[in-house]
């Protein structure tokens, strides 16, 4: 299935463009797609350029890359990752804390990107479910998730892995009820809460992080 | 959200500074004054970032009071050794609350100022005197399961919502603030304020004053305690009710007692009236329930919400039956 | 060969998703993408009188405000089958006048720079209204309700059969009590989302939907251009539960947005928003009147329910269907009354119908054996069934006994004390509660595309998609198995309007009715190429029979000589070929009122029609004759709970549900399915309620704080099961689907559970603390 993968992969905001995935099937009268992306988050952020009244600097690790971005004032750590780095693999569920699918590691703590402003991160290390693989192969949550089919339709799955690997880092959590209560701020409508769990004890076990 | 300028402050006074102005507020950890922001119902031109301030810090004074400071994580207070061993009824209480995520970005400080959960405050499209004062309030006539029974009156009925508040209130925390006119300490149960005829004024806190750390003074028979939340669903929810209690018993005989509850009041509700029933008293079922009885007695059913002043009593009996046992 | 249908096999799309790229529908990144927030009207009814847009028009980076004064000319949809398309609110187009139906309406679209100044220009967006008075409480109304005359795409509601009021009347054992169920909301945590770009008169657009054939039909009707004109793409949704399955005001609100500022624009709808313009399962209330002979036999069955709908549009939840031909009773009288309310229109949720359907009816048998002082599962045995009698036809396949046995073993229901109350672990009383779980077997026509590639490759594209219950990963299944080729081989691509027409996701119904379609055109694709392996002098196969020949792992070979063959990239490399491709069509429907759909005359589905005459996967298929049948699935549900006695909070310990589902296609996402659907239920059960301002009929309980969903803290342990046998009748995969059946039954299993524990019957929901103290 890696067709299937490379081809969304392309149209994610990382590396090349949505042109190519829109033209693989030709529609009547053909043409229609979406620009390639902007990259490049240093050079213009969409916008922000356009009459901001107050816009703040912030610079952040994002995922070990420096960002120095300019933004509104009110463009939260969640909005600035899928609006202004193109980084969508973070979700937004709510917008108001009461689901956890924007959750994102913060200098190593798990915490809602849609409750904290972009501006608040100055010098932060932000670890987003984008990030926690490195190189080719899964991080170990990811490949547990996987394995033990802990998602349906995927929109919570990010914020559910990143805050598993939050939840495995704070040590609080050592049987079944403790992780199902700590990790009860991810709110999964599809419901693959067990198979959650399953994946969250498979990796603690093994003590793979 | 309205535009705001945004400033990093690098200490109090500085934070103070760049508060002093009208329409000016602090952010912490941002959980409750951004999701506010968002539905325009906090509408601050001027945010003042404290998070670079150095009031992080958990220290035991030389009298045994634990300091904790205005930026302490609940999460971080929860899990502290020191609270969680000798303070069993502030760590529960904290970890009952929100989410694992929530809980590492709520400060100490936001904490003690989060507003209500009513929904009609929530709404800005409906009369709420706590937000616009003098339109009037949509609960009391209207869906209010989740609003108070204690501490009401005919202007405003909601509930404080936090549960950390019902902890300290029971601890008799100590609040410290810095304004621009110096430093000032308050006591816990005057810190939050009924809704009276001014719903919208909630604390005595001033404007722009900074909250720098709450004290825990010494209390050796808090190793005794517990805090009960109970709600509609296991996790991630405000309280229906709940109840902190901290209780001495010896020889069968209650020697002190502490109870506030939480859910069913305006304010976090330290109980004096229980807490008298309770000293002195056999440590029994019957004098549990004379407590409840005593802590509601007060209280005043709306529509929706009767069903809290039972439930609420039942829930103070068992978490006093949890800690003082019966005998 | 090792045949990958039925096995565990792990999610094709599991790596996007747990990397973060998957994209859903506000995902993409148009070149000078505006954003778009809708504004809502603040009264449940009236009229607008002034709409003032001068300051929210002055506020940063607006570009436009959309309102019904300058909106476009929309034009209403014809189709109402569920199948093509059903907009949300037949007789309301969104901004196109100034009337309001219902509090949430949307009366503006601010379009500007970014998603902050556009929400920061909707705060500053009012209006003034000539108020009217609305109608909104369905129990204070239930005098003005009317009895539809259908249902969803003319499904029948109002059922009867014998006399029933005669035979009630003459029962030796009589229960009669009714049932509530409050406003759901569907809550998929992906909000509603539609991303829009024209390019002349052409619209690109990415939507949230569970239809993509259906939105993508509706927008072009709605806007007036030709179908060809629009593509619609929804690759990855973050779940529907029903409230896809409609199109909505915010996808079309989106292309006018788009046209209006002449760039492409980007909509979400706000959590809040979801509560008011993206559907509802209805309240119901649900009478439930049933007679039985001293031995508990049944011989009157009467639901009546009556639930709610808007004024803008009608639809039924229809609660009493599944009683209609649950158990043998010879009298029975299903009816749904229907009351308009100024709210918005309701849609289907999770198993409509069943959900809150089997809550009541299972209920009532629950109490029905309490009063006959039988055993739950006894009273079911003695009144069950093996064929539909309100149709009069068998049932396809039907193993419902054997998931009592086996859901009854694993829960330890022989051992339980059945004396309500009896089980007391200190504060906690514990009881166990069961229920028959059910839901239609559904299927519709479909059509896919199989592609072969000299590299030994295959593509399969259907205009179906995935909504997240693992279409994308049983559908390589399925093509892997036909095609003879292993799973990294097969590409499935699903979610675009372009491919040919697939199902739409709605009554558990795309395994169904996609499966054998993708089916028939690998097996035509295979047997393509077998037929030119044959007639090749090249090829080692030249002059063989086709029985002798099988597929496996990207080879041809004869049976019995697997040394005897080539591959399949060698087949096309010699003849120069870039691919082979077939189209096939399985035009089969289960739905009565509806025939089998009409040949189409132009395009893809035209050319599959064609290819698919001699396709014997597809003859096969269509002529097997199902007119006898009536197609359903059954399960069994149990539930092991604890009530705090003086609390009244309910923790549930175990839920066992066995399923027959007929085949299992994959172990893995049919048990993640099940277990969903139950923990739907427990929401339904225990926590969910949507509830609305007593004074103006606006949704209060308006966000995920307030609208409680179930937890991870929440949940019990599961054992899900399966009968897994295959029903040869509804298609060659023998799978009925899965989706829906795991919400049936549950809510009541929970209710009788905790009945069992204290003694108390519920019979409003949610079950919350306050109804046990
Ligand atoms: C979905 C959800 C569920 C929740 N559930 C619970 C629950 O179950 N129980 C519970 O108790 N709470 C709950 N909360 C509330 C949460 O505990 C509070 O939002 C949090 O404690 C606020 O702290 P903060 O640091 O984020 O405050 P902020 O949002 O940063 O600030 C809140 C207010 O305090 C002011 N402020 C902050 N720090 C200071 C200071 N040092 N001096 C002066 N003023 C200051 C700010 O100006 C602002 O007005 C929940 C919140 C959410 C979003
Ligand atoms: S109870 Fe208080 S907060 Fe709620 S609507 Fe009334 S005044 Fe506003
Ligand atoms: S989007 Fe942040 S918690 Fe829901
Ligand atoms: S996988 Fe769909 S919400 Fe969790």
């Amino acid at each position: 299935m890696d067709d299937l993968q490379n081809q969304d992969e392309k149209s994610s905001g990382r590396g090349s463009t949505r042109r190519e995935f829109l033209t693989q099937i030709t529609v009547a009268g053909a043409g229609l797609s979406f620009a390639p992306l902007i990259v490049n988050t240093e050079t213009k952020v969409p916008g922000s350029q356009l009459s901001v009244i107050q816009p703040v600097n912030v610079t952040m690790v994002v995922n070990g890359t420096k960002q120095t971005l300019t933004v509104d004032s009110r463009v939260t750590l969640l909005d600035a990752l899928r609006d202004k780095l193109m980084m969508p693999g973070t979700k937004k569920g709510c917008d108001h804390g009461q689901c956890g699918a924007c959750t994102v590691l913060v200098n190593g703590r798990r915490i809602n990107s849609c409750l904290t402003f972009a501006a608040m991160c100055e010098g932060d290390e932000i670890t987003t479910i984008e990030g926690l693989a490195h190189g080719d192969g899964l991080h170990p949550m990811q490949a547990a998730f996987v394995k033990h089919d802990a998602f349906q339709c995927g929109y919570c799955t990010p914020g559910q892995i990143c805050s598993a690997v939050g939840l495995v880092k704070e040590g609080h959590a050592k049987t079944d009820t403790e992780i199902r209560e700590l990790m009860s701020g991810n709110i999964c409508r599809c419901g693959a809460y067990q198979n959650i769990l399953e994946a969250i004890k498979e990796v603690q076990a093994v003590k793979l992080i | 959200m309205e535009p705001f300028k945004f400033i990093r402050a690098q200490d109090n006074n500085n934070a103070i500074a760049a508060a002093a102005v009208a329409d000016a507020k602090f952010i912490a950890g941002g959980t409750n004054i951004i999701d506010l922001m968002k539905l325009n119902i906090e509408k601050p031109h001027q945010v003042v970032d404290i998070n670079a301030l150095k009031l992080d810090k958990i220290e035991t004074l030389s009298n045994g009071t634990i300091r904790i400071g205005a930026l302490v994580k609940n999460s971080d207070l929860a899990y502290h050794p020191n609270i969680s061993k000798n303070y069993p009824v502030l760590s529960e209480a904290l970890l009952s609350g929100a989410s694992a995520q929530l809980r590492n970005m709520a400060s100490v400080g936001g904490n003690l100022l989060q507003r209500t959960r009513c929904p009609y405050f929530y709404d800005t499209s409906y009369p709420c005197n706590k937000r616009e004062p003098g339109s009037g309030c949509s609960a009391i006539n209207g869906y209010n399961r989740n609003n108070a029974v204690l501490g009401t009156s005919d202007k405003c009925i909601a509930t404080h919502p936090s549960d950390m508040c019902v902890a300290m209130a029971a601890l008799g925390a100590i609040i410290h603030v810095q304004g621009a006119k110096g430093m000032r300490s308050i006591p816990f149960a005057d810190f939050h304020l009924l809704p009276g005829k001014t719903p919208s004024i909630e604390t005595t806190l001033k404007h722009g004053e900074l909250i720098t750390a709450v004290d825990i003074p010494v209390m050796s028979f808090a190793v005794k305690s517990h805090y009960l939340k109970v709600r509609d669903r296991a996790s991630y929810e405000f309280a229906l009710a709940s109840a902190a209690v901290v209780l001495d018993v010896q020889g069968g005989r209650i020697q002190h007692a502490r109870v506030a509850l939480g859910g069913v009041g305006t304010k976090p509700w330290r109980s004096t009236v229980a807490e008298k029933v309770l000293t002195g008293a056999l440590n029994n079922e019957q004098t549990y329930r004379t407590a409840a009885e005593a802590a509601l007695s007060a209280a005043k059913p709306y529509t929706h919400n009767a069903f809290k002043i039972e439930l609420a009593k039942r829930t103070l009996v068992r978490a006093l039956t949890t800690v003082g046992g019966m005998s | 060969m090792n045949e990958l249908v039925g096995k565990p096999v792990d999610r094709v799309d599991g790596r996007l998703k747990v990397t973060g790229t998957a994209n859903y529908s506000a995902e993409y990144y148009p070149k000078n993408v505006a954003y778009g927030v809708i504004v809502e009207s603040t009264i449940a009814k009236g009229r607008i009188k002034n709409i003032d847009i001068t300051t929210a028009g002055k506020a940063p980076g607006v570009i436009n405000i959309m309102t019904y004064k300058n909106s476009m000319n929309l034009h209403f949809p014809q189709s109402s089958d569920p199948g093509g398309g059903k907009y949300a609110e037949k007789d309301l187009l969104p901004l196109q006048n100034d009337r309001i139906f219902y509090g949430g309406q949307a009366i503006a679209v601010v379009i500007a720079e970014t998603f902050e100044q556009a929400e920061q220009a909707a705060m500053l967006v009012t209006a003034d209204y000539e108020k009217d008075k609305p109608v909104f409480d369905l129990e204070k109304n239930v005098e003005k309700a009317y009895k539809p005359v259908a249902g969803l795409g003319g499904s029948q509601i109002q059922m009867t059969r014998g006399n029933t009021e005669a035979a009630l009347q003459n029962a030796s054992v009589k229960l009669e009590e009714t049932y509530t169920t409050p406003v759901y909301h569907h809550n998929a945590m992906e909000p509603h989302a539609t991303t829009a770009e024209w390019n002349g008169d052409q619209l690109m657009i990415y939507d949230a939907t569970q239809s993509v054939m259906g939105s993508k039909n509706l927008m072009a009707a709605m806007l007036g251009v030709e179908p060809e004109k629009v593509r619609l793409v929804a690759l990855f949704i973050g779940g529907g539960f029903g409230s896809k399955g409609f199109s909505w005001p915010n996808t079309v609100l989106t292309a006018m947005a788009a046209k209006l500022v002449n760039r492409p624009v980007k909509l979400v709808l706000k959590r809040q928003q979801m509560f008011t313009n993206a559907g509802r399962r209805t309240q119901t209330i649900q009478k439930i009147s049933l007679g039985t002979d001293n031995t508990g036999k049944l011989n009157a069955i009467k639901h009546a329910t009556t639930s709610e709908s808007s004024f803008v549009d009608e639809f039924v939840e229809p609660a009493g269907v599944a009683t209609a031909m649950l158990y043998s009773c010879a009298n029975a009288d299903i009816n749904h009354s229907l009351v308009r309310l100024n709210k918005g229109t309701p849609c289907p949720t999770r198993a409509p119908g069943e959900a809150p359907g089997t809550y009541a009816i299972e209920a009532a048998m629950d109490e029905l054996a309490y009063k006959l002082n039988m055993d739950p599962i006894q009273l079911r045995l003695v009144n069950y069934n093996e064929k539909d009698e309100q149709k009069n036809q068998q049932f396809s396949s039907k193993n419902l006994k054997e998931c009592y046995q086996r859901g009854a073993d694993a829960i330890g229901w022989a051992q339980r004390n059945p004396k309500p109350g009896s089980i007391r672990e200190g504060n906690y009383l514990v009881g166990y509660g069961m229920a028959t779980a059910t839901y239609p077997a559904n299927r519709s026509a479909s059509t896919a595309k199989a592609v072969l590639f000299p590299d030994g490759h295959a593509e399969i594209l259907c205009g179906t998609q995935d909504i997240g219950t693992g279409t994308y990963t049983i559908m390589t299944q399925v093509a892997a198995d036909a095609l003879g080729l292993p799973i990294e081989k097969v590409k499935v691509k699903l979610g675009d309007s372009s491919y040919p027409k697939g199902a739409n996701s709605g009554g558990s119904q795309v395994s169904a009715s996609v499966g054998p379609a993708i089916r028939a055109a690998a097996l035509g694709a295979k047997s393509k190429l077998v037929k030119m392996a044959i007639a090749d002098a090249g090829s080692p196969l030249h002059g063989q029979k086709e029985e002798t020949i099988i597929a496996d792992n990207g080879q041809l070979h004869l049976i019995n000589q697997p040394d005897k063959g080539e591959t399949y990239s060698a087949i096309l490399n010699r003849h120069g070929l870039d691919k082979i491709e077939v189209l096939a069509t399985t035009n089969v429907s289960t739905r009565q009122q509806q025939e089998a759909n009409p040949a189409a005359k132009t395009g893809a589905e035209a050319q599959a029609a064609q290819e698919s005459k001699s396709n014997p996967a597809v003859q096969e298929d269509e002529h097997t004759d199902r007119k006898p049948y009536s197609f359903h699935s059954f399960g069994a549900q149990f539930v092991k709970l604890r009530v705090d006695a003086q609390l009244g909070t309910v923790h549930i310990d175990k839920i066992v549900s066995v399923m027959d589902v007929g085949k299992v296609m994959n172990l893995k996402t049919a048990k993640n399915q099940i277990m969903g659907g139950a923990i739907f239920g427990i929401g339904m059960a225990l926590m969910e309620e949507t509830a609305y301002d007593p004074n103006d009929g606006r949704v209060v309980t308006r966000d995920l704080a307030q609208y409680l969903v179930p937890v991870h803290a929440d949940m019990p342990e599961f054992d899900i099961q399966f009968i897994d046998k295959p029903d040869t009748i509804i298609s060659p995969i023998g799978a009925r689907g899965i989706g829906e059946i795991g919400i049936t039954g549950i809510t009541a299993a929970i209710v009788n559970a905790i009945y069992h524990a204290t003694g108390k019957r519920v019979r409003n929901l949610p079950v919350t603390p306050d109804k046990l103290l």
